[in-house]
């Protein structure tokens, strides 16, 4: 059941990935990344990671994906990618080094031993959990979180400043 | 209980279709998307190596990496804008300026 369930999930997630890399048209591509990002803080919620799972759903799925469709919508009046591609036959070559690079990651997973085993202790991934580490062992980094987005929300005020 | 190389699989499968995306596609959009998802690959595997492991260490990271992909997109999306107000035309390979 667990594992029917999850098959599902992982092809809605590829097939939605792969319409993101394949549709011309980028809105359809940023509504396929909002589908996958949905599957994928499903399967965050089936590994335990239920803070995660609603995290990604308003910060991925909401802001980011809004920030880009707010993007595309200014940005691309209308067909984009037209005409014939003049580096088309060096844009190929992506799907045989992508294969490459797939053998080779599940070369390096495979080889992979050790851990705590599969015994798997139920973690928790509530908020409580991952609360009690944020502002324990890594409190340091998430006050500097804070730092990066003010520095990212003034750096993005000075870039979209209309030059007078 | 689904094992966790079934999550790193599929971790794998979706970083990868994101590196081809980042190739093959013209619009810095699409581009920037693609990174999204390499993004995202690279978080579902924390998490399932987090609970292999079985401590939630993995999840903070992944907290991490979604505040600066936040951060990421606010500016790379302006930086976008501002290249368009610039050359009225959204391709990337018009934008050889820093090439050597």
């Amino acid at each position: 059941m667990a594992h029917a369930a999850f098959f599902v999930v992982a092809a809605i997630a590829v097939v939605a990935a792969l319409g993101l890399v394949l549709r011309r048209n980028a809105i359809h591509g940023a509504l396929f990344l909002v589908v996958n990002l949905g599957a994928i803080a499903v399967l965050y919620q089936t590994l335990g990671a239920e803070f995660l799972a609603w995290a990604q759903v308003i910060v991925y799925a909401g802001a980011i994906m809004v920030l880009f469709v707010f993007a595309i919508m200014v940005l691309i009046p209308g067909k984009e990618e037209t005409g014939p591609d003049p580096r088309r036959a060096w844009r190929l070559l992506a799907l045989p080094a992508g294969a490459l690079l797939f053998l080779q990651l599940i070369f390096v997973v495979r080889g992979a031993r050790g851990g705590a085993g599969s015994g798997a202790p139920s973690v928790g991934g509530g908020v409580e959990s991952i609360a009690g580490l944020l502002f324990t062992r890594y409190l340091f980094p998430f006050e500097l979180t804070s730092v990066l987005l003010l520095a990212a929300m003034v750096g993005v005020l000075l870039l979209a400043r209309r030059r007078v | 209980m689904v094992p966790e190389s079934y999550y790193v699989g599929l971790s794998a499968i979706l970083f990868t279709i994101g590196v081809v995306g980042v190739v093959i596609r013209r619009n810095p959009l699409v581009m920037f998307m693609s990174i999204e998802l390499m993004l995202n690959a690279a978080n579902l595997a924390l998490v399932a190596f987090g609970r292999r492991v079985g401590n939630a260490d993995g999840q903070a990271v992944v907290f991490f990496v979604m505040a600066v992909a936040a951060a990421e997109v606010a500016v790379g999306l302006a930086i976008i804008v501002a290249i368009f107000r610039l050359r009225r035309r959204l391709s990337v390979d018009d934008l050889s300026l820093m090439r050597w």
